[in-house]
């Protein structure tokens, strides 16, 4: 090891990086030359915002061991600003190139990551936490009151189509949006992944594992975390600009307790040991409650069962579960699991059916009482206050309840078999 | 004069109401380290849940049962869920309970609908208790009084007077000592949560019918318990006592006045008008600013006295 | 007469009513080996975490190279050139051991608070990190995430951290704890090469390693220093003898 010059040492590595970060510009090139319709356009734009804001959270939670619960309010003053910018170039009164716009969204949310940040990071943990819950609601309900600056309940509107177009790009059309999105989510992820690679980055990893430690090797814990979150506000803020130029409006929802909560949810689900797991967690989520609440009115109820299992039995989320398989490819152990996973994937659809009637007709019982009993549900037709759908349900229940115990037992035996054999050919 | 006492009665029974909700809170912290942020929950539950049980069984009878019924709920949550995260330390088990808030609200509305309930007030309480110079006190309103200090007097004599109370005093600050003992520390826990969750059901039942009963209940009021928590002090029964009667008081007051900035700069002498710059600010009378007072008064506490008022426990 | 490199003026701790140091006066000149050694409860481990700054002083004062501690955060006190190892081991459990030592190093060579500097880049950093690893003797565990190290391992690099920065001034809180004969042996190897030219105070219970070690010996009993001086006249005293050492200190003699 000690003879081989570090040239040599580092080389493969940066030619995996550099085809990773290609083919992932590659791809974001050509998705909407495949999937050409509005929708899917519209569709990739948003997840494109969201990662970014996912992104910027995790620099928080997952690097940094700081949980907020107003995480919004970066994003969304950071949106604030750049709308109201925008307007201002778009009267003629200064100068911003729309393509820029972003960067205003992210010096506003530095600015208030500056502003709040100096008092939330004066404590760590759950107080910490419930800091962050305070300003959260403190901002939202300032947003009612200051109506110059918040635009009150109908928010601030404005036009991206300003100015003289540039090399014919007016922004107008969604897939123009959608390339300028994806420049600044490209670029906000390079960004982002090299500062995790930077002094204040590692100790912030330290401070996160080890506060006490990293008092005693010199570092103020404290301003880590101050510096640490005014950064994350700057990339929160980017995703702001963005979210404003999509949208063309903001208003109080962006400064709100449910974004905040958005991206917790979607940044949790992704996995916040992995740096690309935000970026797993952003796609799917923004999947999620885009395609789903086209399907059902609970799927908010949906949405929040999931992350409470994940919570309880996939802490790490998908990227952990994701990279808990590659291991067992690379150790060509995964054709022996591969079968108890699919036992087990087969009995939780049916507990999923089962989960799936009650609700909807729970829902259609109460909600939609006006509507009467009748729902539609995959195209079958029936009666949510007859028996007979309930005791489908019942049957349901029991049935996937009962395999579905029994192919987690074996698919943890299985696992811990494998576990046990890897070790031993480690050893 | 009378704006005075009102405000004041009404303050102090609001905050016996925040009280209710942030002993439970404060007890579950201070002996498990568990930030329950689905408390508020539990109080919309307790609500909803005495909403139905009354349609059937009357008022009073469901102002027993129903918080007996979160109780339970909240000693399931704690036996399957929690315990299950428990493992994976403090942010997980936030975490946790953070998505069960979510989780519970959503339930909520897929039960009883995105809707208020019409949760009425019983006949023997309606109407006024007494009168104070022209403004009426309303019956209901005494009676939340009554029930937080009979549940305060309960609670206190529980753990002070009682076997169980002492194994919870110890377990509170010798969790692995009492286990050590042979008391079933696990099962404390469980009671504690449980008991907790069933006094935030029980602030629901009053707090439902006095306000109004639907989904926003537990996302209104959450918050403000945790800025009572912190204020108080982490971990502190007395200091959450204190902070409820403080933020109650200072909200009764600030929603019934009107006074402003530009009001006080011109009893100084100096004249605000439109074209003054921030006129808004100025403008602002205290009235509408009341919501976000227990906010500021957080945020200041966090800056000078970040231990809270009477806070014991750190992070 | 040497410059003293830490000096407690008169040093009391108590928690809540119950004194646990009560009027601490000691003088460590520059380069000295000093251990402090005394029964369990007397107190040591508090000294240290009052002269590292995690508990504020109830009385008195504390200097270090002539300059007062008292009331320091311990970033402030680690940055004036004085650092501490741990008794339950401290490390940061999810890095590599590599990671671990030059997260140890960064703020002594300057980058501080830096967002612009890539770390792999950062030559002087990560030679610094390669030799304290070589002297730890973990430089085939160079990858290895340190939660995983065995217990030697980890109290090998526990060291290795607190000695990364470069401080003048070395804490050592019982570094050889829980080690067998032969890890003892080449922890005591390790602390005689790092502290070579520094000022090093140990907490030690191996009364092997302090007579190893050790220039000069303090024994605190009860919160007070009851005898400090050069190891021969400590092992000959009666008072120290009656109040710890009992007859363990005849079998080590021999």
């Amino acid at each position: 090891m000690a003879g081989i010059p570090s040239k040599l040492r580092y080389r493969p590595l940066n030619l995996a990086r550099w085809l990773i970060w290609g083919l992932t510009a590659l791809v974001m090139a050509v998705l909407p030359q495949i999937f050409t319709q509005g929708f899917a356009i519209t569709l990739m734009s948003q997840m494109g915002v969201a990662i970014v804001f996912a992104l910027s959270y995790n620099m928080l939670l997952g690097q940094s061991g700081m949980l907020s619960f107003g995480h919004a309010v970066y994003s969304g003053l950071g949106a604030y600003v750049a709308v109201h910018v925008l307007n201002l170039a778009g009267s003629g009164q200064i100068w911003m190139p729309v393509s820029l716009l972003p960067l205003v969204g992210g010096l506003g949310g530095a600015f208030f990551g500056v502003l709040f940040g100096y008092v939330t990071t004066k404590r760590a943990g759950t107080t910490f936490a419930m800091i962050t819950l305070g300003i959260g609601v403190l901002v939202a309900t300032c947003a009612t009151m200051f109506r110059d600056f918040f635009g009150g309940e109908g928010g601030i509107s404005t036009d991206r189509v300003i100015g003289k177009p540039f090399l014919g790009i007016t922004y107008g059309p969604g897939v123009q949006v959608y390339y300028l999105i994806a420049i600044w989510c490209l670029v906000s992820m390079a960004l982002m992944y090299a500062w995790s690679h930077t002094p204040l980055g590692r100790i912030a990893n330290a401070v996160r594992d080890n506060p006490e430690r990293a008092e005693f090797i010199g570092y103020n814990t404290q301003r880590v975390r101050w510096f640490t979150l005014i950064i994350s506000a700057f990339f929160a803020g980017i995703a702001g600009g963005l979210s404003t130029i999509n949208f063309e409006i903001v208003t109080a929802e962006n400064v709100g307790a449910l974004h905040s909560a958005y991206v917790l949810i979607a940044t949790f689900i992704g996995g916040v040991g992995f740096f690309f797991g935000p970026i797993i967690g952003a796609i799917v989520f923004t999947f999620f409650v885009v395609a789903l609440s086209g399907y059902t009115n609970a799927w908010q109820f949906y949405l929040g069962l999931f992350f409470v299992l994940m919570v309880m039995y996939a802490p790490g989320g998908i990227a952990s579960l994701v990279m808990m398989q590659v291991q067992l490819i690379a150790r060509k152990r995964f054709k022996r699991i591969a079968p108890h996973y699919l036992a087990a994937g087969a009995s939780s659809l049916v507990l999923l059916a089962a989960l799936i009637l009650t609700v909807e007709m729970t829902y259609q019982l109460s909600e939609n009482s006006a509507n009467g009993t009748l729902i539609n549900l995959f195209g079958v037709h029936f009666d949510a206050a007859k028996a007979l759908p309930w005791a489908v349900a019942i049957g349901l229940w029991i049935i996937g309840a009962v395999f579905f115990h029994l192919a987690r037992k074996r698919v943890a035996r299985v696992w811990g078999e494998i576990q046990t054999e890897l070790l031993q050919a480690r050893a | 004069m009378e704006f005075f006492v009102i405000s004041l009665l009404n303050g102090v029974s609001y905050g016996l109401l925040l009280f209710m909700l942030s002993s439970g809170l404060t007890l579950i912290f201070s002996m498990m380290g568990v930030l329950n942020f689905a408390h508020a929950a539990f109080y919309m539950l307790g609500a909803y849940i005495a909403y139905s049980l009354g349609l059937k069984l009357g008022f009073f009878p469901a102002l027993f049962l129903a918080p007996l019924v979160v109780g339970v709920l909240g000693a399931m949550v704690e036996r399957y869920g929690l315990r299950t995260v428990h493992r994976y330390g403090h942010v997980a088990e936030l975490l946790f309970t953070f998505g069960l808030a979510y989780l519970v609200e959503e339930i909520v509305k897929v039960i009883w609908g995105l809707t208020a309930v019409p949760y009425r007030v019983p006949a023997v309480l309606d109407g006024p208790l007494f009168t104070v110079y022209s403004t009426e006190f309303p019956k209901l309103r005494g009676f939340m009084m009554l029930v937080a200090l009979l549940m305060l007097l309960a609670v206190y004599l529980l753990i002070k007077r009682t076997r169980i109370g002492l194994v919870i005093q110890a377990a509170l600050t010798h969790p692995h000592m009492a286990e050590a003992l042979g008391h079933n520390v696990p099962r404390v826990f469980m009671l504690v949560f449980g008991g907790g969750t069933a006094l935030a059901g029980l602030a629901g039942v009053i707090g439902g019918v006095a306000f109004v009963t639907d989904p926003s209940m537990a996302p209104s009021l959450g918050p403000i318990i945790f800025v009572v928590a912190v204020v108080g002090g982490m971990g502190s029964l007395a200091g959450a006592f204190l902070a409820s009667l403080l933020i109650g008081i200072i909200q009764s007051f600030a929603i019934g006045l009107n006074w402003s900035l530009s009001g006080f700069l011109s009893v100084l002498g100096i004249a605000v008008n439109a074209h003054t710059p921030l006129y808004s600010v100025w403008k602002m009378q205290l009235s509408e600013v009341a919501p976000m007072l227990p906010y500021l008064l957080l945020v200041l506490m966090l800056i000078f006295r970040p231990k809270g008022l009477l806070g014991t426990r750190a992070d | 007469m040497n410059a003293r490199a830490l000096e407690l003026k008169a040093v009391s701790k108590s928690f809540g009513n119950t004194p646990i140091i009560r009027g601490v006066d000691l003088a460590i000149p520059q380069g000295e080996r000093h251990a402090l050694i005394g029964p369990n409860g007397a107190g040591k481990s508090t000294l240290f975490n009052l002269i590292s700054g995690r508990f504020p002083l109830s009385e008195g004062e504390i200097l270090l190279n002539g300059e007062s501690i008292t009331g320091l955060k311990p970033f402030e006190i680690n940055r004036k050139g004085l650092s501490r190892s741990f008794q339950i081991t401290n490390i940061f459990q999810r890095m590599s051991v590599f990671e671990n030592l030059r997260c140890a190093v960064l703020w002594s060579l300057g980058y501080k608070y830096s967002f612009w500097h890539q770390l792999s880049k950062l030559k002087d950093a990560n030679r610094s990190a390669e030799e304290v690893m070589e002297s730890i003797g973990l430089k085939g565990r160079r990858d290895t995430p340190a939660g995983v190290l065995s217990y030697a391992e980890q109290r090998a690099l526990e060291i290795g951290i607190t000695i990364a920065g470069g401080a003048e001034v070395i804490l050592l809180d019982e570094p050889t704890a829980g080690m067998s004969r032969t890890e003892t042996a080449d922890a005591v190897d390790l602390i005689r090469k790092v502290s070579k030219g520094k000022t090093l105070v140990m907490v030690e219970h191996d009364m092997g390693v302090v007579f190893d070690l050790a220039d000069r010996i303090s024994v605190l009993v009860y919160g007070e220093v009851i005898a400090s001086d050069k190891p021969e006249n400590i092992r000959g005293n009666k008072a120290v003898q009656e109040a710890y050492l009992g007859a363990e200190a005849e079998a080590e003699a021999d």
